[in-house]
Parts: structure tokens; C-alpha cells; sequence
């Protein structure tokens, strides 16, 4: 059989997705006997006029890791995806926009104003700003909105985590190996929620008796999250990771995006941890101690849309 | 003027971008390095809860994770003004040698050292890790993937995840180690400290026996006159993961120590309307843009800035091979940019040697993992600056908390950041170099790639503020007409 051809790209990633192919170790060798890699810019030194010189459909696959957030990203999402024949979101990123895709909440010029002109550090008298075109050199736009993969050019499947979990890496490839993708806009991931492998799951639907944050208490390791207190996203995200942040005595924060069912991850944990708050004190606690207690969630937005905001129903903070 | 584009340049972390401008004689007048993008983690870390930013910063970065977890993590200890247990702080410090131990090979064996070991005149499709595989064997490229792992895999086991991981907690950490646990990380450290020292056999082999590499590492044209920083202990020796901050001027002198707080007193940043990436400078002697000398502000950070401001190191092999970097050169500070792979590796053997200690340590697989904050509650959160040696060079964090130990601004100043003024002063040394007029090739243009890669430099770090990774190289006449790029 002849080789295949994959790529690899990162948008606005922070690498890590980059070393989780690393990661793969020894099976990398496995890819290479595979496939030949024809752009993969963190290891190889292959230019953008190179790809733009690739005919149509040249790459059997490319990895597209990191989200859309400027006109150059934009321009290599396009380019590869003419290119290539399967494209795949690689990453939580190019998935769901993940944590930089938290600069929804604020705009363009926010973020501009504060990391050029307010800083402590930063000595700038006279208020200049990075420009797109400046004594003929050009930067490209720094867009008001951070986007998923998928809002810019057509995405074939979803590898998500981040960075994704080497077993769900391995099993990709193996599928592409052996021609055994499922259909198109799959997410190459288990369908189950995280609650399923986790060790401390107590098998019954639990009772959250308070909000209690991280910073508060030391968790029990054997103990439900939940039960003792602490959000975590376990009951809404899918499982893949082999729960190794919840082994580490650190709560699910949902970076595999949401089950299968589940469109809006928040808005589905938040309707989670609502059924079950103060369950078994609903009927003689007082409403503004129901209240008190919603008050206790601090910074909702960053809590249950952590990973996802880019690609949730409210995907970029409204302004009047 | 001619103007020459190298976009995106490769093999490195994160996106970059190089400019070259020629005058009518057809020589470089000016080469600027450029970082396309930006993400503004200072501004979208507004609001957020503190213990969560040990997560959020480490996505600045999935390569130096590591370095953003644990210097938030410090900052929060500051914010709370809560120190971690003796226990906490050694799991702390022997994450952080994992990190170093994976970072530093992943430089040497796939970024930067495929430019000596493969060789400067190779053509680009070799000058890679496969090009290294085929030159060297697949033995040692099994021994590559294999430690490069070991130094990821003692991260997963003390953080969780190795990219990306969950341990950091103000006053301590989430997560112990258990008996089995420390033999493994133990036979790990063991086996990346025989590797270390193997890498810098490989070193002296190849490139430092080689007359035409000698040449290059003495090379005065490669030389730059700057101020350097880093993290030193009590005795001024190497630390990454705590200390103050050591500044040292061009002739080698100390120019300043201070605190991590204490660090707005110091440095201040630049803004440049052709990059997104800030230029930072001492405050003490100001910015005078992109110069060298004493009378710049500029400085540099990282393994070569760490061996010009220390006094020796702590660790008894990673010494002996200080000692011959210093003996090759004659003298302090050491001032060519190819040096930074040497010191690379003598931090990797550092690595390993100073995670074997901490893991010897008695009690290691104890419990005693955390101090809650004053009254087991949120205290009164404040202000916080926490500083570690990121495996690129200095990394600050800076927070402000709200009542609600939410927060309320941050800044951040970040390993390559701190490089930028350096890198740029290098392009501009190799373009002089190796442009020469009506003599532009693919390779001369891979040549001054060559010279931001000694530094390792990350722009996904870099571009907290923004993100993207590539670099492009363009290349312009007088009139400013485009003439050539890469890619």
C-alpha cells in the first residue's frame, strides 16, 4: 500500500498538543512507517508557500491543533482544508476553543488596551499598539472572537482533550491505518461520561451538601468530588482520559467536552449541580439560603465553560 | 532596500516570523523578528477563582506547562501568604527536574540540535529528529523517545498530567507519591542521568571536536554584549525552582539582586508596533531599542544567561562540565550564542542529578502535602509575584486577588519575552553573515534560523498575549519591493 500523507498544524495552541503526539513515544515510529509527514512545522522545515503549492487533496490527513483567532490562522485553516482529505480537529482548542477561548468574555480592544497599555511593567508613552501594517511590515488581525475549528471551515472528526490523551491518539491512528474511521463528525472518543471509570463514583446519584472551592479543603481521595463539595464536571464530560486529574486529587473540569447528548457543556453541568444541591434540605431550608448557596458558585462562566465557551450557545460575551 | 521574509520559521515552540531589509549594497541593515499573534491571557485571567490559574497559565504553554504551573502556584502561596510543607516544596522542585529532563532533550534531540548534529550545510529535509535517527542510529533514537518520555512520565506521576498538570495548590500540593511511585521515578532519574552525560558525549564528539563548529562557538561576529538574569540560591548557584534574581552586567559583575515582589522595581516592557511580542528591559539603564552594550537595557535569559549569573553548581557532574564550558571559553560571562546548547546540557545533567537527591530524600513518600490557608477559610487574599527559571529563562507571575479570592489583575512577563531583544540582536548577527549580496539561498535563509534556535525560544509563551506558531522570513530590495521568502 503506498503511504499516506499527514500534517501537522497548531493555530492558537499552546504546544501541547504538539508534545502529545510526542507523547505516542516509540509508536511515532509506527506513524512514520505509516505515513509520510509533509508539514509539520514544530519538527520540520516546511514553509507555507509549500503547503500553498500542495495540489487539492495531496494530504491524506492533517492534525489541526489550537483555535482560529487571527487572519493568519484563518488563511492555513482554509488552506489546509482544501489540501487535505480528512481534516481533524486535534485537541480541545480546535474542539470546543477551550481555555484561550475564555477572551470571549472580554473584547478585542479590552485585551489590547491591558496587555499593551496597562501593565505594571509595561512603559509605553505614548500608547502605541501592534499594527497590521506598520512601515511595511504586517501582522496579521487579531480577531474580536476566539473560533472553533469547525465555525471556520468544515471539520471531518474531533480528537479532543487537551491535549488529548495518547490512548484516544493511538486509536485514531489505528483507525485511519486500517480504514476503519467511523462516519464523519464522529468524536474519536468514548460516548460515556467520566462518572462511569471514576474510582471515586459512588454508583448512586449524589447529594452535593454545600459549594465548597478547591482552596478551602483538602478532598477526601476516596470521596465523590460532588459529594464532598467540590464542582466537577465528571457527570457531563465523556470519558478518555482514564480520570488521571481526578487521581491526582483534582476535580473534572471537562477538557474531553461534553457527552454525546449534551450540546451546551455548562449549561447541562449547571443544571447537574442544580438537581443536586442541598437535595435532601430542599423542602426546610429557607429560598435565600438556596440563594446563598448558588452565590457560593464563584466565577461561573470560568468554572463550567472552561474548555468550551467558543462553542457554546452564548459563544462570545454580549454587549449592549 | 530589499527586504527578505523567512514565515513561519520552524522548529521551534509557537509562531514566529523573520524580516530582513538590505541596503543598496546589498547589505543587512536591519532584521526584526516578528510573533503573529496573541491571546491576552492577562486580560481573560480577570475574574477568574485563583486556584484555578496554576490550570489556566499552564496553557500559555503545553511545552513549559510545567514552569506556568509552578510559578502561579508560588504566586498564589504569596497571595495567601502561605508557604508549602518541606514535603510539598521537594515534590514541587522534582516535578519541576522532570520538566527541565523532558524540555532540554526535546531542544537538543528535535528543535535546536538537529542544526550541529545533522549540520549546518544539510539540506533541510534531513535537519530534523529523523535526520539525527538516521545519522546517529535508531538505538539512540529509541534512547531519545525513551528518556524524553521518562522526563514527561515523572511529571504525570508527581502532577497529574504531565502536559498540563493539576498538582499546584497554594501551600502545598494535591498529590503525594507512594513507595513504588519513587522506585520508578527513582530508576527513571538514574537511567536520564547516564543519557544526560551520553548527549554531552555525543556533544564533544560531534561538534565540539569538529575545528569548523569551534570556530562558530568562538566565533566573535556571534557574540553579544548584554546584561544577564536568572534565579540563583543562597550561594548564588543555579536554582530553578526558587531563589532571588541575579542580574549581572556585560563584564560579568553583579548589577542587581531582588526578591521575586519586588521585580516592578526592575523590569519594564517596551511596546513595538511591528510584533505582538513586548521587548522588556532593566529599568535601572533604560530602553534604548535594540542595541547591545552596557548602556542597553537589553538582557538575556535562559540555561547560558543562568551559567553567566552563577556561581558554579550545586550538583558534583553537571559542576565538572561547567567547569569545562568556562575553560573552553576563558572566561565570564560567556557571550556566544552557540554556547546556550552547552549550557542546555549541563542544566539536563543537573536536572537529573539534583531529582535524584530529592528523591532520596527521607520522608518523600510522606503525607504531609499541604497547609491550608489561616483558618481553614480564604483568609484575606492580597498580592502575590511568584518567579521560577522556566527551561527558557526567567518567568514571572504577578496576581491581585479580590475579597473573594478571585482575580482581579494579572501580569505576566514570560521566559521568551524576556529573550526578545536578544533574539532579534542574533538574526541580525547571522543575516550579516550569511547573506551576502545576490547570494540569497534556501539555505543561507535556514542559516539564520540557526541563531534564534540556540535561544529555544517558545512563542506560544512569548504570545500569552497573543497565539499563533510560525515564523516567516521575507527579504525586500531598497525600495522595499519584496524579492524573496520563505517559505
Amino acid at each position: 500500500m503506498a503511504k499516506l500523507k499527514f500534517a501537522f498544524y497548531w493555530a492558537a495552541s499552546c504546544g501541547g498538543c504538539e508534545i502529545a503526539v510526542l507523547d505516542i513515544n516509540e509508536k511515532i515510529l509506527d506513524v512514520i512507517a505509516l505515513a509520510d509527514i509533509v508539514f509539520w512545522p514544530v519538527a520540520l522545515d516546511v514553509k507555507y508557500k509549500d503547503v500553498e503549492n500542495f495540489p487539492q487533496g495531496f494530504i491524506d490527513v492533517t492534525f489541526f491543533n489550537g483555535s482560529v483567532r487571527n487572519s493568519e490562522q484563518e488563511h492555513l485553516a482554509k488552506v489546509l482544508r482544501e489540501k487535505s482529505k480528512i481534516l481533524i480537529a486535534f485537541g480541545s482548542c480546535a474542539h470546543k476553543g477551550c481555555i484561550p477561548g475564555l477572551a470571549n468574555l472580554f473584547s478585542r480592544e479590552e485585551i489590547l488596551e491591558r496587555i499593551y497599555k496597562n501593565t505594571p511593567s509595561t512603559n509605553n508613552p505614548k500608547g502605541i499598539l501592534p499594527k497590521t501594517e506598520f512601515e511595511n511590515l504586517t501582522l496579521p488581525e487579531f480577531y474580536e472572537q476566539v473560533f472553533p475549528l469547525d465555525k471556520v471551515v468544515p471539520v471531518d472528526y474531533y480528537l479532543p482533550g487537551c491535549p488529548p490523551p495518547t490512548n484516544l491518539i493511538i486509536e485514531a491512528v489505528e483507525k485511519i491505518a486500517q480504514g476503519k474511521l467511523p462516519e464523519k463528525g464522529s468524536v474519536l472518543a468514548p460516548v460515556k461520561a467520566l462518572c462511569e471509570d471514576c474510582a471515586r463514583n459512588p454508583k448512586e446519584a449524589k447529594k452535593m451538601p454545600d459549594i465548597k472551592r478547591m482552596i478551602e479543603i483538602s478532598p477526601d481521595p476516596k470521596k465523590c468530588f460532588l459529594e464532598e463539595g467540590v464542582i466537577c464536571l465528571g457527570p457531563v464530560t465523556r470519558s478518555g482520559c482514564q480520570t488521571r486529574c481526578i487521581n491526582a486529587n483534582w476535580p473534572c473540569t471537562g477538557c474531553l467536552g461534553p457527552t454525546p447528548e449534551v450540546f451546551d457543556q455548562g449549561a447541562k453541568a449547571i443544571s447537574a449541580i442544580a438537581s443536586i444541591l442541598a437535595l435532601d434540605k430542599e423542602k426546610s431550608l429557607p429560598e435565600e439560603e438556596l440563594d446563598r448557596m448558588i452565590e457560593k458558585i464563584s466565577d461561573p462562566v470560568g468554572t463550567f465553560y472552561m474548555y468550551s465557551l467558543p462553542s457554546s450557545l452564548i459563544p462570545k460575551r454580549r454587549r449592549r | 532596500m530589499r527586504r527578505i521574509t523567512i514565515d513561519p520559521i520552524t522548529r521551534l515552540e509557537g509562531h514566529g516570523k523573520i524580516e530582513i531589509f538590505l541596503n543598496e549594497k546589498g547589505e543587512v541593515e536591519n532584521a526584526l523578528l516578528q510573533v503573529p499573534e496573541l491571546r491576552g491571557f492577562e486580560k481573560f485571567c480577570e475574574g477568574r477563582k485563583a486556584e484555578d490559574m496554576p490550570q489556566l497559565t499552564s496553557r500559555i504553554c503545553g511545552v513549559c506547562p510545567v514552569a506556568h504551573h509552578m510559578a502561579a502556584t508560588k504566586a498564589l502561596d504569596a497571595c495567601f501568604g502561605i508557604k508549602p510543607t518541606p514535603l510539598a516544596k521537594k515534590l514541587r522542585e522534582l516535578l519541576y527536574c522532570g520538566y527541565i529532563i523532558y524540555d532540554h532533550i526535546l531542544h537538543f534531540y528535535f528543535l535546536g540540535g538537529p542544526d550541529l548534529l545533522v549540520g549546518f550545510q544539510a539540506e533541510r529535509e534531513k535537519r530534523n529528529i529523523f535526520g539525527i535517527i538516521e545519522k546517529v542510529g535508531k538505538e539512540l533514537g529509541l534512547e531519545v523517545i525513551k528518556h524524553r518520555a521518562y522526563g514527561q512520565l515523572i511529571t504525570e506521576i508527581l502532577g497529574g498530567k504531565a502536559t498540563h498538570p493539576v498538582c499546584g495548590i497554594p501551600g502545598g500540593v494535591t498529590k503525594g507519591i507512594s513507595e513504588e511511585e519513587k522506585k520508578r521515578i527513582e530508576d527513571m532519574l538514574l537511567s536520564c542521568k547516564d543519557f544526560a552525560s551520553k548527549t554531552l558525549e555525543i556533544f564533544h564528539n560531534l561538534v565540539l571536536s569538529n575545528p569548523e563548529y569551534v570556530r562558530i562557538f568562538k566565533n566573535e561576529n556571534f557574540s553579544l554584549d548584554l546584561y544577564n538574569m536568572g534565579l540563583v540560591d543562597e550561594n548564588n548557584q543555579l536554582n530553578f525552582y526558587d531563589g532571588e534574581v541575579r542580574v549581572t552586567t556585560p563584564e560579568g559583575k553583579e548589577f542587581i539582586k531582588f526578591a521575586p515582589q519586588d521585580y516592578l522595581n526592575h523590569i519594564q516592557e517596551a511596546v513595538v508596533e511591528w510584533s505582538y511580542v513586548k521587548i522588556p528591559f532593566l529599568k535601572e539603564v533604560g530602553f534604548k531599542g535594540l542595541v547591545p552594550g552596557k548602556e542597553s537595557g537589553l538582557y538575556r535569559v535562559g540555561p547560558l544567561a543562568r551559567i553567566n549569573v552563577s556561581e558554579g553548581i550545586a550538583t558534583q557532574e553537571a559542576n565538572k562540565e561547567y567547569e569545562r564550558l568556562l575553560s573552553f571559553y576563558g572566561k565570564k560571562p560567556i557571550t556566544n550564542v552557540f554556547a546556550y546548547h552547552w549550557a542546555r546540557l549541563i542544566e539536563l545533567l543537573y536536572a537529573c542529578e539534583r531529582g535524584l537527591e530529592l528523591i532520596r530524600e527521607e520522608g518523600i513518600t510522606g503525607s504531609d502535602l499541604r497547609n491550608l490557608p489561616a483558618s481553614g477559610g480564604l483568609g484575606k487574599p492580597k498580592e502575590g509575584v511568584g518567579i521560577v527559571e522556566a527551561a527558557r529563562g526567567t518567568l514571572i507571575h504577578h496576581y491581585k486577588l479580590d475579597e473573594k479570592a478571585l482575580i482581579k489583575e494579572v501580569n505576566l512577563i514570560v521566559a521568551t519575552t524576556n529573550n526578545k531583544g536578544a533574539i532579534n540582536l542574533s538574526i541580525q548577527q547571522g543575516a550579516r553573515e550569511y547573506i551576502k549580496r545576490d547570494e540569497i539561498t534556501e539555505n543561507s535563509l535556514n542559516l539564520i534560523e540557526i541563531f534564534f534556535r540556540c535561544y529555544d525560544p517558545c512563542f506560544a509563551c512569548a504570545s500569552h498575549s497573543f497565539a499563533s506558531p510560525s515564523l516567516t522570513f521575507a527579504i525586500y530590495d531598497a525600495q522595499r519591493n519584496l524579492i524573496a521568502s520563505l517559505p
